[in-house]
């Protein structure tokens, strides 16, 4: 069994990080330029984590699977990014954050961590906009600021609707001077197939170059994965088409574990399902609903266009439940609430499977121009899909995957149970509990990588001796480039019937139907069965035309897809097991009368962590308690 | 724009470039497309196509893409000869059949420019975007040295336009456009955006000296203001970001004539 030590500092919660800073090992200057790191990834996470550990001296390597480091999915994020600057004066605080942080969770995340988070959002403002950020603007100069869901004060930094490209590129700008430097040696094209361990501890990656098919093997001091998260096990979702699990699958094969898998977040506001042709949804981003009121007819098999349809007889119906937050409600909140009215039959468009999102009375208040200067990117992104208008009439949304609370273990250095494997932003499980509030990814991937990381890797390689990494010509760096090998032979020799991309749609259809915003027990072990069949399947009869020594993007997509199949099943054994609703993580079982989350803290106030047995054997849930020192589970309350 | 289809359904025939490596002679190959709803993008329609040819032993045809929502400068398609196809402001993967009609024939070809060599069928190598940001594309800020982010108001009108140029997403439509491969509205975005903003003051010459230097070595031909590049940007950036840096690059250059300076200095722990 994995031993899981959260090592989180002793202390007043408000100075455990700066007490632990002052505490931990440092590496001196001088033998900082001894280590070698390897970054895997380099959206938010990995390109601050990058740039940052090479400007303290670190000898660092950074592999992606993109073309370009500016192409990390962070790229799409629209919304904004939360920071407790307080600059609105509206009662903001870093406790205020830390706590809107902990509760939209659902208390399923540490203390420790939140708080830290809480502590560093305001650097990462500064640090961006140093870095050039154009960050929207008041006409006085100073920063503009916007509210997101689950908080009552305005902490939300944005640029226009293309908040992660803005960070991303400031990043990347920052990834990129370290590349020029010769500080950083960078690859791109270059996927990470498996993590090589040695003597217990994580020493290398192997990577397969996705043009030329080359495969290499690389020795480091200590590995960092910040591979985003794993929301496309579900196929449709709003994650770009190249997000994928396998380097935290491979990693987990290799024996870190795996927290929470279950924990997946429905974004209440997507664009609804067109076709099965669909390859993915797009996200009308959160910050709409600053201004957007969301609603659906009151009467089941209500067809009237929305127009026609008289204000008496519509059903604002998160007005009407949450009171006090409205249509900025918490995210797992408002998806459900759309679900329920669709499965009531007051669904609208033509599948049934949508609710309004309607503007007109923003229009009335703001004026059209003030609404396209807030949101006329969304509205235009709209229109290209669905060729309609929402200045015209409401727009129609649902409910989609969007992003993965789950992932790997990791302790308060961000270090997994994997001494040496460090795992930074969506990849890792840390800070979101079982609901991620709106704005607060983009400020954990880059807390993790500019303020975290820095100082904390420090602690781990003062303890390895410098010079001291394996040789790749190690027999554990063998036998995991055959294993990679391996598996490209096998794909490549099956020949089978069906693309790979029919197996993701089927999974992908099992995980929505069984492991999606509701579950059962039923449904739940109803897939359990359901997935080893298709695996079998996939096994048996996928097609992956084409070789194994150029570009070849069937083959890419098998060894993702059959990792995909992998995780869909632990995600859903880790559902099954968890006897209790929280966050994104909702039983049917277990609700309250008015279909909130019923959460057992005393048999689930812990994290569950899978630990990898073998392939075909069931794997071991470890569980880390959750300690609440300084604040009380309490019934989440948005009405 | 085209007129959008009536249709429930319709068919096309696709004329793309197959080209099975960088070294290979490639050449246009015809594929029908059937029963397409005009609801679908551009590259589920080529999924789709895929999928058949899959199907049929045929190796599918290699695209770039990912993020599809015109934001991430993957996807790069010339479709019926225009750089990301027949709409204004979008990309490749923004593209729905319904501007298309049955019947069509569709000609998809890669983003052609010197810098740019074939990988596979549509697929380029953009890798020389990369190295132009890597010869000074930055502001020099290291993690845990700056300032309160308020302390530096900046007017609402400069920070405005620095990000229309920031929203460039790198996708070389631009030099796919011009006649001489020229990146300049590329690079000029760059330019223009960390030139605009006063944290981008300290390193304003050296910025736009390196990466103007850079550009010229990786192969972009000149730019002779034809201006085809701002009409297929998929993010309308303004040609007057252009002519903003070609006066920075006269002044830098004239400074730096005074006292010269080390143009590619990344600085940091090399
Ligand atoms: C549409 C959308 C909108 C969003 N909007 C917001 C928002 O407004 N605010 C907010 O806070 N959050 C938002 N999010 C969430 C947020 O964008 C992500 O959680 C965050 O950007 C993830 O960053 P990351 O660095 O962890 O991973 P990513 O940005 O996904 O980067 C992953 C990197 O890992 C590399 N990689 C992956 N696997 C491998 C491998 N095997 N080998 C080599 N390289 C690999 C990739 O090449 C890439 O560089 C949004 C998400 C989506 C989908
Ligand atoms: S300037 Fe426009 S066309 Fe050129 S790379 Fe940027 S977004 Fe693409
Ligand atoms: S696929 Fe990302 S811009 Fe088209």
């Amino acid at each position: 069994m994995a031993t899981l030590d959260s090592k989180i500092p002793s202390g007043p919660l408000a100075e455990k990080w700066r007490k632990h800073k002052t505490e931990i090992k440092l590496v001196n200057p001088a033998n900082k330029r001894k280590y070698e790191v390897i970054v895997v990834g380099a959206g938010l996470a990995g390109s601050s984590a990058a740039s940052s550990l090479a400007d303290l001296g670190y000898k660092v390597k950074c592999f992606v699977f993109h073309d370009s480091p500016r192409r990390a999915h962070s790229i799409a994020a629209q919304g904004g990014i939360n920071a407790a600057k307080n600059y609105q004066n509206d009662g903001d605080s870093v406790h205020r954050l830390f706590y809107d942080t902990l509760k939209g969770g659902d208390y399923r995340a540490r203390e420790a961590n939140v708080h830290r988070l809480a502590e560093v959002s305001v650097n990462i403002i500064d640090q961006c906009v140093a870095q050039g950020v154009p960050f929207a603007r008041e006409y006085g100069g100073l920063l503009a600021n916007r509210s997101f869901g689950g908080a009552q004060v305005s902490r939300t930094f944005y640029a226009r609707g293309q908040t992660g490209q803005q960070l991303l590129l400031g990043a990347y700008s920052a990834l990129s001077r370290m590349v020029g430097a010769g500080a950083v040696d960078l690859h791109t094209n270059s996927e990470m197939l498996d993590l090589v361990v040695v003597g217990g501890q994580a020493k290398g990656v192997i990577i397969r170059n996705l043009v030329t098919g080359e495969i290499t093997r690389h020795s480091a001091d200590a590995v960092i994965l910040a591979t985003g998260g794993y929301g496309n096990v579900f196929n449709l979702s709003t994650y770009a088409r190249g997000s994928n699990a396998t380097a935290i699958w491979r990693a987990y094969k290799r024996g870190a574990c795996m927290a929470n898998p279950c924990y997946t977040q429905i974004h209440p506001t997507c664009i609804p399902v067109s076709g099965d042709y669909q390859s993915k949804l797009t996200l009308m981003s959160e910050s709409l609903r600053n201004d957007g009121r969301i609603w659906a007819p009151k009467k089941a098999g209500d067809t009237r266009a929305p127009a026609a349809i008289p204000e008496s007889e519509r059903d604002y119906y998160l007005e009407r439940l949450y009171p006090s937050f409205g249509n900025l409600a918490p995210r797992d909140i408002a998806s459900r609430a759309a679900k329920r009215v669709c499965d009531e039959g007051r669904g609208v468009g033509s599948t049934g499977l949508g609710v309004y999102l309607d503007f007109a009375d923003a229009i009335k208040r703001l004026g059209e121009p003030a609404v396209r200067e807030r949101y006329g990117n969304l509205f235009d992104i709209y229109h290209e899909i669905t060729a309609e208008s929402a200045y015209k009439a409401p727009m129609r949304i649902y409910p989609a995957v969007h992003y993965t609370m789950g992932g790997l273990w990791v302790d308060y250095n961000l270090m997994s149970n994997i001494p040496g494997l460090f795992v930074l932003g969506e990849a890792n499980f840390s800070d979101h509990g079982a609901n991620r509030l709106g704005a607060s990814a983009l400020m954990q991937g880059l807390a993790d990588g500019y303020f975290v990381i820095p100082y904390t890797i420090g602690d781990y390689l003062a303890g390895q001796k410098p010079g001291s990494r394996p040789a790749a010509e190690a027999p554990e760096f063998q036998q995991a480039e055959a294993n990679v090998r391996g598996q490209t032979t096998r794909f490549l020799a099956t020949k089978g019937k069906q693309p790979v991309s029919h197996f993701h749609k089927k999974l992908g259809k099992i995980m929505w139907d069984r492991c999606g915003m509701a579950r059962t027990k039923a449904g739940l072990e109803a897939a359990l069965q359901e997935i080893p069949a298709l695996r079998e399947e996939f096994n048996a009869s996928v097609n992956v035309p084409g070789s194994a020594d150029t570009l070849n993007q069937s083959l890419e997509q098998a060894g993702r897809v059959a990792d995909f199949l992998d995780l869909g099943e632990l995600m859903c054994r880790d559902a099954l097991t968890r006897e209790e609703s929280c966050g994104g993580h909702f039983r049917e079982e277990h609700q309250y009368p008015d279909g909130e989350c019923k959460r057992d803290d005393e048999k689930f106030g812990h994290v569950a962590a899978w630990e990898y047995q073998g392939e075909g054997k069931t794997p071991v849930r470890n569980t880390e308690a959750l300690n609440y020192e300084f604040t009380k589970m309490s019934v989440r309350n948005y009405k | 724009m085209v007129a959008a289809s009536t249709l429930k359904t319709f068919s096309v025939t696709l004329r793309v470039w197959r080209q099975a490596g960088p070294a290979a002679t490639g050449a246009f190959v015809d594929y029908p497309a059937k029963d397409i709803s005009p609801d679908m993008s551009f590259l589920e329609m080529l999924d789709v196509v895929n999928d058949e040819l899959t199907a049929k032993g045929i190796e599918p045809i290699a695209f770039a893409h990912d993020c599809r929502e015109g934001i991430c400068g993957t996807c790069s398609c010339t479709i019926n000869g225009k750089p990301h196809g027949p709409g204004k402001g979008i990309a490749t993967c923004q593209t729905y059949m319904r501007s298309f009609n049955d019947g069509d024939t569709i000609v998809v070809e890669p983003f052609r420019a010197r810098a740019f060599p074939v990988v596979k069928d549509l697929v380029t190598d953009r890798a020389a975007f990369d190295k132009i940001q890597q010869s000074g594309g930055f502001i020099t800020a290291r993690a845990g040295s700056a300032p309160d982010a308020n302390a530096l108001p900046i007017p609402k009108g400069d920070a405005d336009l620095a990000m229309d140029a920031a929203q460039c997403i790198g996708c070389g439509a631009c030099v796919a456009a011009c006649k001489n491969a020229s990146a300049m509205l590329f690079v000029s975005a760059k330019v223009g955006h960390l030139g605009l903003l006063p944290q981008g003051q300290a390193e304003r010459d050296r910025r736009v000296l390196a990466m103007v230097n850079t550009m010229d070595t990786l192969g972009f031909g000149s730019c002779t203001n034809q201006y085809e590049c701002s009409a297929a940007c998929p993010k309308l950036i303004s040609h007057d970001f252009i002519a903003r840096m070609n006066r920075d690059y006269l002044t830098a250059s004239l400074r730096s004539a005074f006292k010269p300076a080390p143009a590619n200095t990344g600085g940091g722990a090399a």
